[in-house]
């Protein structure tokens, strides 16, 4: 065998699909859907074309927001989405707190489990604003429908990660308290409230984030908080209080968001 | 139990300091709690809340029973719901990936430019909710398919990109310096030594958003992005709730698939 035959040229092997065969049918497969799915995309380039001034106007409008004009309507959304968020993130943690107890495998009697979880899976399936839809139209427009949304929303967020963690504790702790002869609720507040207390408040904050980016969504349907006045905005072709909304928005979540972490890192 | 009293202390967890300190903590919270609830409940009309539960029984006769006939009409929608959610993600991971390279702190080309601006692309899509970058899209480029598909796309920017770049900085140096010293250049380093490492989180991760953006792109139609959303905003609008169940039956039985699906693919590339 001269040098010569040696490759001078490498090709990294394939990491995720290893057979050949099955990555030409890929490929075709992602090629044929693509071409199906494209084709179904009926896209008025003319429209798009007008657009495009729009669109100029309301990047202008968020490079020069229009904080003023509008302040009071943006003062009242935001009163509406704070107010709306820390009440609903306080109601459902102290909600969903039993529903979680019952939820874990480790506590709760099995027919208890099977109600706490299915609970759970109803509130995580539905998407907050068709929960907002309802109850909108259950309770009327304004904030206190949004406060019931994502009350019901932080229930199934915060009951199924604390039942998670729950059921993830260190048990010893657990059978010495169980040994000293302590009754249910002693072992709850002994044994598991101090092992899960610290992820508990972690999680809270994070909900607390969450409930306010939601509250930006779901005032669309009528929910109120500072998605109704963003609504309006935009109705309006207001572009330039609609950047300044969308300014406070990404603002406050990123005050939020790194406000939550450090906080949570104080707490931990 | 007169032998314990000659004891100066009872075992407590924690210092009366300590304890002060937290329930303080619990009180501001409290008033937090009820200064925030006299402000929301400000403009509550009361009556339409004690009217409720008469409201949610109408509306539960009315849902009673689906209206299934209806069902023929959803497929079109629903086709385009996927393509939406598939489509934007597509365009949403090829966005997101020079901006995660940008990201990461160790394959940024300037740390204190370029890295701080790819932060803030993250930051903003993540912080703006599709629905709103919808609302917006509508607007813009009018109701349709395409507002939809940017939508997405433009959502799953901050959400691909922040994860990607978080599994970028976890790469192991080892790799890339073996390869560095075969005298590799930048795009080989990044090539053999990077990609590699983070090739199964950036399946997993974007199979883990389409997921969402299923998810998500089943309402999008309700400010008029297409979809199976705008079948539920036309049922909703003319009041048609046989309908509207459904349409949320089809939703969930969406979802719950989607879910299914990307659950079986991640555990197959992971």
């Amino acid at each position: 065998m001269s040098p010569q035959d040696y490759p001078t040229t490498w090709r990294r092997p394939p990491q995720i699909v290893r057979d050949k065969r099955w990555r030409i049918a890929l490929q075709i497969g992602i090629v044929l859907y693509l071409v199906l799915a494209i084709g179904t995309v009926e896209v008025d380039w003319n429209r798009v074309y007008q657009g495009l001034e729009r669109g100029q106007r309301f990047v202008m409008g968020f490079l020069q927001p229009d904080f003023t004009s509008r302040w009071s309507d943006i003062g009242k959304g935001l009163s509406e989405s704070l107010t709306m968020t820390l009440t609903s993130t306080v109601v459902g943690v102290l909600i969903s707190v039993p529903i979680g107890v019952g939820a874990a495998r480790n506590l709760a009697p099995r027919a208890v489990y099977y109600v706490c979880r299915s609970i759970i899976a109803v509130s995580r399936s539905l998407q907050e604003i068709i929960i907002a839809i309802f109850l909108v139209a259950m309770f009327g427009f304004g904030p206190f429908a949004g406060f019931l949304t994502l009350s019901f929303a932080t229930i199934g967020f915060i009951a199924k990660l604390l039942a998670d963690d729950i059921e993830e504790i260190d048990p010893t702790q657990v059978e010495a308290i169980r040994a000293t002869g302590g009754s249910w609720g002693q072992l709850v507040n002994y044994a598991v409230q101090p092992q899960v207390m610290p992820r508990l408040i972690g999680l809270s904050l994070y909900r607390l984030d969450i409930n306010f980016r939601e509250s930006a969504v779901i005032g669309i349907v009528g929910a109120g908080g500072i998605g109704a006045t963003l609504n309006t905005a935009i109705d309006r072709y207001e572009y330039d209080s609609a950047g300044a909304i969308l300014l406070i928005i990404i603002g406050l979540v990123m005050v939020a968001e790194y406000g939550s972490s450090y906080l949570r890192k104080f707490l931990q | 139990m007169t032998e314990i009293s000659h004891y100066s202390q009872v075992w407590a967890h924690r210092t009366p300091r300590k304890r002060l300190f937290m329930w303080m903590g619990w009180l501001a919270l409290v008033a937090l709690f009820v200064f925030c609830w006299q402000l929301m409940t400000r403009d509550t009309i009361w009556a339409f809340v004690a009217d409720a539960p008469r409201q949610a029984a109408d509306i539960g006769n009315r849902m009673m029973p689906p209206r299934w006939s209806y069902l023929p009409e959803l497929w079109g929608p629903l086709w385009d719901t996927i393509n939406i959610a598939t489509l934007g993600t597509i365009g949403g991971v090829i966005m997101a990936v020079p901006v995660a390279f940008l990201a990461a702190r160790n394959t940024t080309p300037s740390l204190h430019i370029l890295r701080p601006a790819a932060l803030f692309v993250i930051v903003a899509s993540r912080s703006i909710n599709s629905l709103i970058w919808a609302l917006l899209l509508v607007a813009i480029i009018g109701p349709g398919l395409l507002a939809g598909i940017v939508a997405i796309a433009l959502r799953s920017i901050g959400f691909v990109g922040k994860l990607l770049y978080e599994a970028i900085e976890e790469t192991e140096i080892s790799q890339i310096e073996a390869i560095e010293a075969t005298g590799a250049s930048g795009a080989q380093v990044l090539n053999y030594g990077i990609v590699p490492q983070i090739m199964p989180a950036f399946w997993g991760i974007s199979v883990f958003r389409w997921d969402i953006n299923i998810r998500e792109s089943t309402i999008l139609g309700l400010v008029g992005a297409g979809g199976i959303g705008l079948k539920l905003q036309a049922s909703l609008n003319t009041l048609a709730w046989s309908q509207v169940t459904v349409i949320l039956l089809l939703i969930l039985a969406t979802v719950v698939l989607s879910e299914w699906v990307s659950a079986r693919m991640r555990h197959a590339i992971i």
